[in-house]
């Protein structure tokens, strides 16, 4: 193994970045709307901001995960990729990125939940995924016996490829036509995506380990192939506890509940038998990506009790449709994925290791973790209230039980001042050291 | 025991194909057919004003309003209710300024929701294995 120059993943990883900055603006201002609901109400409204914040969160995560696989490539670097198609999925991006952002601010929308942009700006995303392929493959095909990490990578290019153009099924009105089987596929593609990205950040948690331990324990562990297989079949299978209300076939929604109670316990056990191996000294000399690493780890605790729990019906029928489910996206968008992100980023993007530019981010890296924990709870308790009055008979107003979820909301709006102030401080940071670096 | 991953993998992606083509063939295999053509284009509406982003259909969708699956048989709530808040607005929803034909396609869609079932969780009850499932209705 050895180092290469990996400016392709550098690219990669401080667009992500910059993609994550908007998605915190957008995010506060979204927010706002919780506190204040006519703010912005005819102009700028919730129905623009949602999706500006959610899909430029979505955007920070797939051009991370696509930046870290870059990077593992140049790092192990048996095949150069292309560079050519590297630079040319980056550009069918951008060109996909402004396209949604202008689509968004003249209200063009046209797609569904999470992709609310017309199908047309699909062709480069999908387009884009297809160079990635090309690229990872060409990488990848002479090595003989893969470990764990670029299977889970394979496995998120692919996957990720398959469901983003099943998301699309929609436009054939066969489809659309069929209000519940729609709603049946929308909720198989939300799930599988998920999982797709999931395999791409898990991958690269697995890669990190062997490269800070500067070994292949975790990468060729017969443990670490038993996890990726449970993920895989939880990707493919586990969809269905989204749907337990909806009145689509019985079988996929036991199949959906039976699968799921499966899910995360290896990827937990196989972290906590990583973090006994690593010596004091790797921790010292890659002390973020192991701090964010570990903080993964915790949130990953967090999420899969919830998710756990969630995933039982008789359960998910008092969350479901609740901030609980809210509270749950965010824990592991935030909690795991990003974390994730942030140890890829100060890895690949050789963040100086002197005690004098750890201080700052330090301070950072622990209001990240408070505000995640308070953002958290409090989407939690608003679920909880909100949960109660849903079953509640008779039932109240659905504006006067907004309204008193308002003490809740107030403490979600300040942690997430917090968590914007932590992300984008972090962000910054590391653009400017890549920035500062890269500069003559 | 030796895991072999290519194996596995192709095993599990042909179970994957097979599932999926057998969600996506459930409407042929299906006798009770919802919606139609009206339903489509209604729900192309229902995307174009991104009423997503703050409703939900089966508890699906955003946060900021309430689900509107059964909306039009809810007590107390009607078509013309429904039609009037569209135009007018409430505190927080903006006025949505649409053409009749499209009103009226949006209308027809959350007729469609409305008779493809029932989302409210008062009236599911939990089995003995942990699943859900709705009470009958006369």
């Amino acid at each position: 193994m050895k180092q290469t120059n990996n400016h392709i993943g550098k690219l990669f990883l401080g667009s992500a970045l910059l993609l994550l900055l908007l998605a915190l603006c957008f995010g506060l201002l979204a927010s706002l709307t919780y506190l204040f609901p006519d703010f912005l109400k005819d102009s700028f409204n919730f129905t623009t901001l949602r999706p500006l914040h959610v899909s430029m969160a979505m955007f920070w995560i797939l051009l991370g995960a696509s930046g870290c696989v870059y990077s593992g490539i140049q790092y192990l670097n048996k095949t150069p990729v292309s560079e050519k198609l590297a630079y040319l999925q980056w550009i069918l991006w951008i060109i996909a990125i402004s396209g949604i952002l202008f689509s968004y601010f003249t209200k063009n929308f046209g797609g569904r939940e999470y992709w609310e942009f017309k199908p047309v700006w699909a062709l480069p995303i999908a387009l884009a995924w297809i160079l990635f392929l090309i690229n990872f493959f060409t990488a990848f095909k002479k090595i003989g016996e893969w470990p764990v990490y670029i299977w889970m990578w394979m496995t998120g290019i692919l996957f990720f490829l398959f469901t983003f153009i099943e998301n699309y099924l929609w436009i054939f009105p066969y489809f659309r036509s069929h209000f519940i089987t729609d709603m049946t596929i929308q909720w198989k593609v939300n799930g599988s995506l998920v999982g797709a990205w999931n395999q791409l950040l898990y991958g690269t948690a697995f890669f990190l380990m062997d490269k800070i331990t500067n070994t292949q324990n975790t990468g060729k562990s017969k443990l670490a192939f038993l996890m990726y297989f449970l993920g895989l079949f939880n990707l493919m299978f586990n969809w269905g506890h989204h749907i337990y209300t909806l009145p689509t076939a019985p079988f996929i929604k036991y199949l959906g509940y039976i699968v799921s109670m499966t899910e995360w316990v290896f990827f937990v056990k196989i972290i906590y038998s990583w973090k006994s191996t690593v010596q004091s000294f790797q921790k010292h000399y890659h002390y973020f990506p192991y701090r964010f690493l570990m903080a993964a780890d915790f949130w990953v605790f967090i999420n899969m009790g919830q998710a756990i729990l969630m995933s039982i019906p008789a359960i998910n029928i008092y969350t479901h449709g609740t901030h609980i489910t809210v509270a749950h996206a965010m824990g592991t968008t935030i909690g795991i994925n990003s974390m994730i992100l942030f140890a890829a980023c100060f890895e690949f993007l050789n963040f100086p290791k002197d005690k004098s530019a750890i201080r700052f981010p330090n301070g950072l890296f622990w209001l990240l973790q408070l505000s995640l924990l308070v953002f958290w709870l409090s989407l939690n308790l608003a679920g909880i209230q909100k949960g109660i009055w849903q079953l509640n008979s008779p039932q109240s107003s659905f504006a006067v039980m907004m309204d008193s979820l308002r003490p809740y909301f107030t403490l979600f709006f300040i942690s997430g001042l917090g968590l914007a102030f932590a992300l984008g401080g972090l962000a910054v940071i590391l653009m400017w050291q890549t920035w500062k670096k890269a500069s003559p | 025991m030796k895991i072999r991953p290519r194996l596995l993998f192709a095993l599990l992606s042909l179970l994957f194909l097979a599932y999926s083509l057998c969600i996506y063939l459930a409407p042929v295999m299906n006798t009770v057919h919802l919606g139609g053509h009206k339903t489509a284009e209604g729900r192309l509406i229902w995307q174009k004003y991104n009423c997503q982003s703050c409703h939900q259909l089966y508890g699906l969708g955003g946060y900021l309003g309430p689900d509107l699956t059964n909306i039009l048989s809810s007590p107390g709530k009607d078509e013309k209710l429904v039609r009037a808040m569209i135009y007018s607005g409430t505190r927080q929803m903006p006025s949505f300024n649409m053409p009749e034909d499209e009103l009226n396609l949006l209308i027809e869609f959350l007729k469609s929701t409305d008779a493809s079932g029932i989302s409210d969780p008062r009236q599911f009850k939990a089995t003995n294995y942990g699943m859900i499932e709705a009470y009958e209705t006369n």
